[in-house]
């Protein structure tokens, strides 16, 4: 299977006029997970949605094998670069079978017809996503792990290599973060495919990623391995937090611990305002 | 489960909501015929099927010809043609907007296309096609003017409502000044002008409405499948491959012409617009697209309500104020929900 690279060079993106982020370049490293951290408001979100055409940069580009995504066709675009944003709409009543359907969109023509390919992309969605069961269920009616779940089958079925995901992990209990992470973790595994996912947890962005993003200040501050990137010195520059960082004896990968003002442990004195 | 069986399933499933969505489509059809056929034939006198039939192969029938060919025919056909063009103009602005209160004729659309035919009608004394020209012009100019004034990071859905219920208003008492200062008006005509009739309809009326139904009609059904995929969202359409900018622009467009096109003719027949998509969605569910099902739906509610208000109830009213009565519980109906769950289509 090809891997596709998706680069961005000296990005500038923003609303009104402003830059959220300037000067950027991002290596998305191919067939890994890239997980993007920062403080509220740091241009994640903006950030992710450069990179998937949602908004147009002010300055750079953001490039798919060498080629900016802004003179790339939309359709065949989205036939490699696959987006689950934040806060996606399902229609009143709609099952998941049909959900996940619609992810086969850049697949077909004006008027072409459904065809057997289709069917085995949404079944072969359903089955990794393991929603099988709930094919006829309406979307309305599941939990909130079971529906970013489907919304996850959605993007699958639009078979792409790189999938771009908003906090696919918020408003979910702890279990179904995980369930979540683990699953895009599989989907990696095994169908190589890149993910870049923007998240809050800074505990779970370093147990999930490959390679870590942090920004600060509308600048990229620092990327690598987790184990490089989440120091306390990080946490200080990128959130403005004392912590004290530990190694997690499960996956060896890296674990914030914030200090706060309170609650310090006996011997210990507590800070001051 | 072996995956072929799941497969199957899906494949099952997936056929089952095709041919439920052509089942609503064939039913919604076949409705629609009948009810056409009924008030060709039964009015305040009942003419014979045959009859009926005779006179719309072109014979001469003796007391036949005058009912069906002259009055009931070009009203039926109007009826239709307006309810087909607020059916799918209507549902294709709740679509894109994901809002059931976007419909034309409250965010101002249908009261610019009426203003401007009343203006072009009473202050520049025009008639014909021309007026149904001015009409789409201005009804572009206002969908462009409410459009503009909600802009602010891309259109969302609520700004767009809320001043287009503002336009909207404005244009209304511009309606009303213009019908003041024409008191040659009869009192028909400019009921017309209010809330949307098709009294005194000629034959001759439903060409415009026919070319609007074939160009916008065909190039809103052309952009059928991306507005489907706006349903989901404009992101996720936009990460479907949609051009999400540019297919917005093609529907209001279409959505504009089909609604001013209408209105041009029969004024604004209150509500049509509004009803038919949610009369569609309920019935059609998961099972498909949208926009033909509330064509269908807003042919046979003119139809219905023209025909209630000429002879199921005691005195006679325009179309407008029948379908108006069904409308507006339905729209207080959905404020009252949409301010407590945020409902989509």
């Amino acid at each position: 299977m090809t891997r596709h690279s998706l680069t961005a060079s000296q990005l500038a993106a923003g609303y009104d006029g402003l830059d959220i982020f300037s000067g950027l370049d991002l290596a998305v490293p191919p067939g890994a997970i890239t997980v993007i951290v920062g403080a509220n408001a740091c241009g994640k979100s903006t950030l992710l949605r450069a990179m998937s055409r949602l908004l147009t940069p002010r300055q750079g580009h953001v490039l798919l094998d060498g080629k900016s995504i802004h003179r790339t066709p939309s359709k065949e675009l989205a036939r490699t670069l696959g987006l689950l944003p934040q806060s996606p709409v399902a229609p009143e009543g709609i099952t998941v079978a049909d959900l996940v359907g619609r992810g086969r969109h850049p697949h077909q023509g004006m008027f072409s017809r459904w065809t057997r390919q289709d069917d085995e992309a949404v079944a072969a969605a359903l089955t990794a996503t393991k929603t099988m069961e709930l094919a006829e269920r309406p979307v309305d009616e599941l939990s909130g792990g079971q529906r970013q779940r489907v919304w996850i089958a959605m993007a699958l079925a639009q078979q792409t290599q790189i999938l771009l995901l908003d906090e696919p992990t918020t408003f979910l209990d702890i279990s179904h973060q995980i369930e979540v992470l683990d699953l895009l973790t599989d989907l990696n595994r095994t169908r190589e495919t890149t993910i870049v996912m923007v998240l809050h947890d800074l505990n779970l962005a370093a147990r999930y990623a490959d390679h870590l993003v942090a920004m600060a200040g509308g600048r990229l501050h620092i990327s690598g391995r987790p184990e490089e990137v989440l120091t306390e010195q990080t946490v200080r520059e990128v959130f403005g937090l004392e912590s004290s960082i530990i190694t997690d004896p499960t996956s060896g990968r890296p674990i914030m611990l914030p200090i706060g003002r309170h609650r310090m442990a006996p011997g210990e004195t507590e800070a001051s305002p | 489960m072996a995956p072929s069986h799941t497969l199957s399933t899906i494949v099952d499933n997936r056929q089952r909501r095709v041919h439920r969505h052509r089942l609503v489509v064939a039913l919604l059809l076949l409705l629609l015929a009948g009810v056409f056929c009924l008030t060709l034939s039964l009015g305040q006198s009942f003419t014979p099927p045959g009859d009926v039939l005779r006179v719309l192969l072109g014979e001469d029938v003796a007391g036949a010809s005058f009912t069906v060919g002259q009055l009931r025919l070009p009203r039926a056909l109007l009826s239709v043609l307006a309810g087909l063009s607020f059916g799918l103009g209507g549902v294709a602005f709740q679509i894109m907007l994901r809002n059931p209160l976007a419909s034309p004729d409250i965010i101002g659309i249908s009261s610019g296309a009426s203003a401007a035919a009343v203006f072009a009608i009473v202050v520049l004394s025009l008639s014909g096609p021309i007026v149904s020209i001015v009409a789409v012009v201005a009804g572009l100019g206002v969908a462009l003017l409410v459009y503009g004034l909600s802009f602010t990071n891309g259109v969302a859905g609520t700004r767009l409502i809320l001043v287009g219920i503002g336009v909207s208003a404005m244009l209304e008492s511009v309606i009303a000044y213009l019908l003041s200062q024409a008191p040659a008006w009869s009192l028909q005509e400019a009921m017309r002008w209010l809330t949307g009739s098709v009294n005194g309809a000629q034959l001759s009326q439903s060409l415009p409405l026919i070319l609007g139904l074939v160009v916008f009609g065909a190039l809103l059904l052309s952009r059928g499948r991306d507005l489907e995929a706006l349903r989901l969202g404009d992101d996720t359409a936009a990460g479907l491959g949609v051009r999400v900018a540019r297919t917005r622009v093609i529907v209001i467009v279409a959505a504009v012409g089909l609604i001013a096109s209408a209105t041009a003719v029969t004024g604004p027949i209150a509500f049509v617009a509004f009803l038919s998509g949610p009369i569609a969605a309920r019935l059609i569910g998961s099972n498909g697209s949208l926009p033909i099902p509330s064509a269908l739906i807003g042919a046979t509610l003119v139809l219905v309500g023209d025909y209630a208000g000429q002879f199921l109830l005691p005195g006679r009213y325009p179309v407008g104020v029948i379908t108006g009565a069904l409308g507006a519980p339905y729209l207080i109906f959905l404020i009252v929900r949409v301010n407590r769950a945020g409902g989509s289509l």
